[in-house]
């Protein structure tokens, strides 16, 4: 401790040098400790207030503000009589006069002084690295710069391929500069991850349009005053607008140096986080404790707890280094990594890989204990991992099940909030600021939090990187039961967006979006044009938005939609025509049967549809098929589209002695209204005379079930994966009712529910009551029907018989045929 | 090699593809948004599904059977899907498309190099 003496009445001055998240932090920890025990100065070089550094990323890809992501606002530091000097750097200390001197000619006495000043980024010392263009990834002003130069179709060269770089260049890519990450090894973020999952991240960044080159060294920025290009050792010379330096960071010990205090590649310092002089500290990413430097905040969260408890008396406090878990979100993707994860020959390790859900887990062990583990795509495991990791386990009875996580071996359920509660209370939950599950709930508990503003203020849990926040959100939603409800986070389409299925609906109706491209453009796409998921989820939207405007994107169709047939698993495909209501006659079940044997069809089959499925037929038969099948009056079933498909009946009053009125008549008008509507996913409906519901009416998107007095109408019902009974809408008379009700309720549907989502999630998802309210406003009701109706006079054209007339002719042949 | 002019690259629309149909099997040619012009086996890595078929975007196409996304300069699979379908080169003279037939016959001959060939650019 230092020398205080006696007289001296005045409290001691503490000055810390550098208002960055270590500096700042300490103060913080002080001050919950001692809030007024010492007068705290603070010098900043940088001229704003301290602001969460690790948040620079969303602020450069415009999804935060700067605003949003200060820690301390200036009021703070006045409640706290924290006197802060921005824009001022300390250039040397007076050791014995003890003060500190400033670039603007100030000497400030202290009598105790904490180094907080950071690291600095590493400039590769090649020929125009000094260049205008040229920037680094570290604060609010590069990002500025950053911001000032990324005008879309521009060229963004971003060396260096670890976390920055990575956050940088897709924090570019969303501006629409056309970026490359040059990188030195040869797989990307080797630090934290194996080579097996950089090449996952790889192959996703490649996939966003961000061309990687990896085992790439920069030799030359080329450029009289302006950065023109980026040249490779392999002679490769890449166009340059912006060139972004992320290849790594160095302590910045300048000030210490000056100071004359021990160096190394950091500020040394002892265990009570001491420099050479007892009577200056230093914390954060300036330091170097046991020979280690960090880069990441818990670490340089933890010392800063030590500080404070030394300036607060507990001299017992000490900082023994941490072992360090990364648990990072780099452009949007879960990446975990903690412990030394390379492969060794005493060293076993359990891999596992989800091709769908882009996930990929890796493990390592020795001797039955976790040596190290890397996560991809999924790391809600990591902080167990990480347990098992620091505490040693014996891992061997759980080994078969170790790599499917912890709510699998403990046999908790696998959902989230199961996965939640079953973690132990000193299981780490927020990997920055080292919070348990434990000092959460008693928070949340203890001080009757409910919302995850207030837990980050209180626990500091999530207040840094973020990528904790869905488990703090689960925390708070175990713990407070119903009553709390978490903010609902919007899912993204498909990867090349963070738009929302909805957003895009709207702004397609409000921006008058016309065209796919015109969309991908105005939503800033960050693929060139889309994937196998958004683009058919895109021209329907835009079908449904402009009926008889829009036109039909083909190669944006699955291929069922584009070739109006269901392709088979040898390539071959399946022709349905419709049956209207499931009723045929003698003269269409000839024709079919000639089809059968003109065109040798291998297979004839009864659907479960009510009607017949002809499969086996080669591609370039379908137009000539067709064409036999339209001669009879036979059109396209649509078994192939997101679109009308059956309308199954009954045999009703017509014949069955229970019949109460004429189902199957009732069916076929259905069909004759609905088919050829394109629509979110497939729609089914069927049409039962009674309540004995022989049509399974109530499983169907709308079913309808005859009584005596007239229709009973349903809706949301499903037969496929999900089995799901329909819910009672409501009761009509007349069949024109049972036409509107249908008609407006399909238009409903087609208009607010997302792509692939049938009308049984979405009706559970809407509600049934906001289904009923809209359709029991008789004015809206008949709008909608009427929108219905008129987008159906641009969709009911036979497409089988169009192709049998040659419309898109290529699509059924062969560009050439050799030999 | 031997090129074989095989029709127009108008024949085939933008992001799409069409066939190529030989005795020893299909070609798929492709024709990316920015008129770039791949060939590939039209058989998927992973159950043999006609790529040709698939939704093309930027410069790859999404199987149509089980959504594997295949690379046309390369063949290969995304990851962590592993597998590479047979390259063929293709080249393009004004809007005339002609494909490097020998070396996809020479492959097919013996079925076995075929699945043995590890996946190089086609150029
Ligand atoms: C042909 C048929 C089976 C049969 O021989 O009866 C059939 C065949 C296929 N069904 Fe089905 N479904 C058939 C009636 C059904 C029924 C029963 C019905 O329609 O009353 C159901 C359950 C009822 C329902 O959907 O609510 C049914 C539930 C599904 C599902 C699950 C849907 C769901 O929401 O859970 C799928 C998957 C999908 O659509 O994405 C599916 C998907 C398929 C596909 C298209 C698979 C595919 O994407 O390639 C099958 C094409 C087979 C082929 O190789 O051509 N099929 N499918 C039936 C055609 C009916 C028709 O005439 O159009
Ligand atoms: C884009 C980006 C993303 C990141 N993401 C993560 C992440 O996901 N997870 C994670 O754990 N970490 C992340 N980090 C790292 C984390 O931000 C740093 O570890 C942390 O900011 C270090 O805190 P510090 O106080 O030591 O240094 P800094 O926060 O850099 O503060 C040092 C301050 O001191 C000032 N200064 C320097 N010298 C002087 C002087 N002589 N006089 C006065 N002032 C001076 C500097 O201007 C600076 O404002 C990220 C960093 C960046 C840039
Ligand atoms: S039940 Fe399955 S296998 Fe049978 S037709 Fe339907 S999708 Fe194909
Ligand atoms: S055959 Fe291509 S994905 Fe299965």
């Amino acid at each position: 401790m230092f020398k205080f003496s006696a007289h001296e009445t005045r409290k001691p001055q503490l000055v810390v040098v550098g208002n960055g998240m270590a500096g700042i932090r300490a103060v913080e920890e002080l001050l919950a400790r001692a809030p007024n025990r010492y007068d705290i100065a603070v010098f900043g070089a940088e001229p704003q207030v301290n602001y969460n550094r690790i948040l620079l990323s969303p602020v450069l890809a415009g999804e935060k503000t700067f605003d949003q992501i200060v820690i301390n606002d200036r009021a703070w530091y006045e409640r706290n009589g924290v006197a802060l000097h921005s824009g001022e750097r300390v250039v040397d200390i007076d050791r014995t006069e003890k003060m500190i001197v400033t670039d603007q000619g100030r000497r400030v006495p202290y009598d105790v002084a904490l180094l907080a000043t950071g690291s600095d980024p590493i400039i590769i010392p090649v020929s125009g690295a000094t260049l205008r263009g040229v920037t680094t990834f570290r604060d609010i002003a590069d990002v500025n710069a950053m911001l000032q130069s990324s005008a879309p179709g521009r060229h963004a060269v971003v060396i260096g391929g670890g976390l920055l770089g990575l956050e940088a260049a897709a924090g570019l890519q969303v501006h629409g500069m056309d970026v490359t990450v040059v990188h030195l090894a040869p797989s990307l973020m080797e630090r934290q991850l194996d080579p097996a999952g950089g090449g996952l991240l790889k192959a996703e960044l490649e996939r966003r349009g961000i061309k990687v080159l990896v085992s790439a060294n920069t030799t030359t920025i080329e450029g009289t005053d302006h950065a023109e290009a980026v040249v490779l050792a392999d002679g490769t010379r890449l166009p340059a607008d912006l060139v972004v330096m992320a290849v790594g960071i160095r302590p910045n010990v300048t000030l210490a140096k000056t100071a004359g205090l021990a160096i190394s590649r950091g500020v040394l310092v002892d265990d009570k986080m001491r420099t050479s002089d007892p009577e200056i500290y230093a914390v954060g990413e300036c330091v170097q404790h046991r020979g280690q430097c960090y880069g990441l905040v818990a670490p340089l969260f933890e010392m800063a707890k030590v500080i404070a408890g030394q300036l607060a008396g507990s001299v017992a406090d000490a900082y023994e280094g941490s072992v360090v878990s990364t648990r990072l979100k780099v452009t949007g993707i879960d990446v975990f990594s903690a412990g030394d994860f390379a492969p060794g020959e005493d060293r076993e390790e359990i891999v596992f890989r989800d091709a769908t859900r882009g996930v990929y887990k890796r493990v390592v062990l020795e001797n039955n204990r976790v040596k190290g583990a890397v996560l991809y795509g999924d790391a809600k495991d990591g902080p167990w991992y990480f347990q098992l990791l620091k505490d040693g386990t014996d891992v061997a009875d759980i080994r078969e099940a170790l790599i499917f996580g912890q709510a699998f071996v403990e046999g908790a359920p696998a959902n989230d909030a199961g996965s939640i509660a079953a973690l132990p209370a000193t299981a780490e939950i927020c990997g920055c600021n080292g919070v348990c599950k434990g000092t959460i709930v008693d928070a949340i508990v203890g001080k009757g939090l409910s919302t995850l503003e207030e837990v980050r203020a209180h626990t500091k849990a999530s207040s840094s990187c973020g990528s904790c926040t869905g488990q703090v959100e689960q925390l708070l939603a175990a713990t407070l039961g119903s009553d709390y409800q978490s903010t609902p986070k919007i899912k993204p389409m498909c990867p090349c967006t963070t738009h929302a299925h909805d957003e895009v609906r709207k702004r397609i109706v409000s921006d008058g979006l016309k065209s796919i491209p015109e969309v991908m453009q105005a939503l800033s796409w960050n693929t060139p044009n889309g994937c196998s998921s958004c683009r058919p989820a895109l021209n329907y939207y835009l079908i449904c938005a402009w009926p008889g405007e829009y036109r039909d994107d083909k190669q944006s169709r699955f291929i069922n939609e584009r070739a109006h047939a269901n392709i088979q698993k040898d390539g071959t495909y399946s022709v349905v025509p419709r049956m209207w209501g499931g009723v045929t006659s003698a003269q269409e079940l000839r024709a079919i049967a000639d089809v059968v044997d003109q065109f040798e069809i291998p297979t004839v089959k009864i659907t479960g549809g009510q009607r017949i499925d002809l499969l086996g037929v080669k591609k370039e038969q379908l137009p000539a098929v067709w064409a036999e099948l339209n001669k009879a009056g036979l059109v396209s079933g649509h078994a192939y589209g997101k679109a009308l498909r059956t309308v199954k009946t009954c045999v009703g009053s017509e014949w069955c002695r229970f019949g109460t009125q004429d189902s199957t008549g009732m069916g076929v008008q259905l069909e004759k209204m609905t088919w050829g509507s394109w629509m979110p996913h497939k729609v089914k409906l069927a049409v039962s005379g009674c309540p004995r519901n022989c049509a399974e009416a109530t499983i169907k998107d709308f079913g309808v079930v005859a009584v005596d007095s007239g229709w009973e109408l349903y809706v949301g019902g499903n037969g496929g994966v999900k089995v799901r009974a329909c819910d009672l809408l409501c009761k009509v008379t007349t069949a024109e009712e049972v036409l509107e009700y249908c008609g407006a309720f399909l238009q409903i549907y087609r208009e607010e529910a997302r792509y692939l989502e049938r009308t049984a999630p979405w009706v559970e998802r809407v509600g049934l009551d906001y289904v009923k309210k809209r359709m029991a406003d008789a004015e809206a009701r008949r709008a909608a029907y009427e929108r219905f109706l008129f987008s159906q006079k641009f969709s009911q054209t036979d497409p089988w018989a169009e192709r049998a007339h040659g419309v898109q002719a290529n699509e059924f042949r062969t560009l050439a045929k050799v030999g | 090699m031997d090129w074989l002019d095989v029709g127009l690259i108008d024949d085939i629309p933008q992001l799409g593809a069409r066939v190529v149909a030989t005795v020893v099997g299909n070609i798929a040619v492709f024709r990316t948004a920015g008129d770039a012009v791949f060939a590939l086996e039209d058989k998927c890595p992973h159950r043999s599904g006609p790529l040709s078929q698939g939704i093309v975007h930027d410069r790859s196409v999404a199987c149509p059977l089980h959504n594997w996304v295949i690379r046309l300069d390369t063949g290969e699979a995304r990851a962590p899907d592993v597998g590479c379908a047979q390259t063929i080169p293709v080249r393009l003279d004004g809007r005339h498309i002609s494909i490097d037939l020998a070396s996809f016959i020479e492959s097919r001959r013996d079925e076995r190099v075929v699945y043995l060939s590890e996946c190089r650019p086609a150029r």
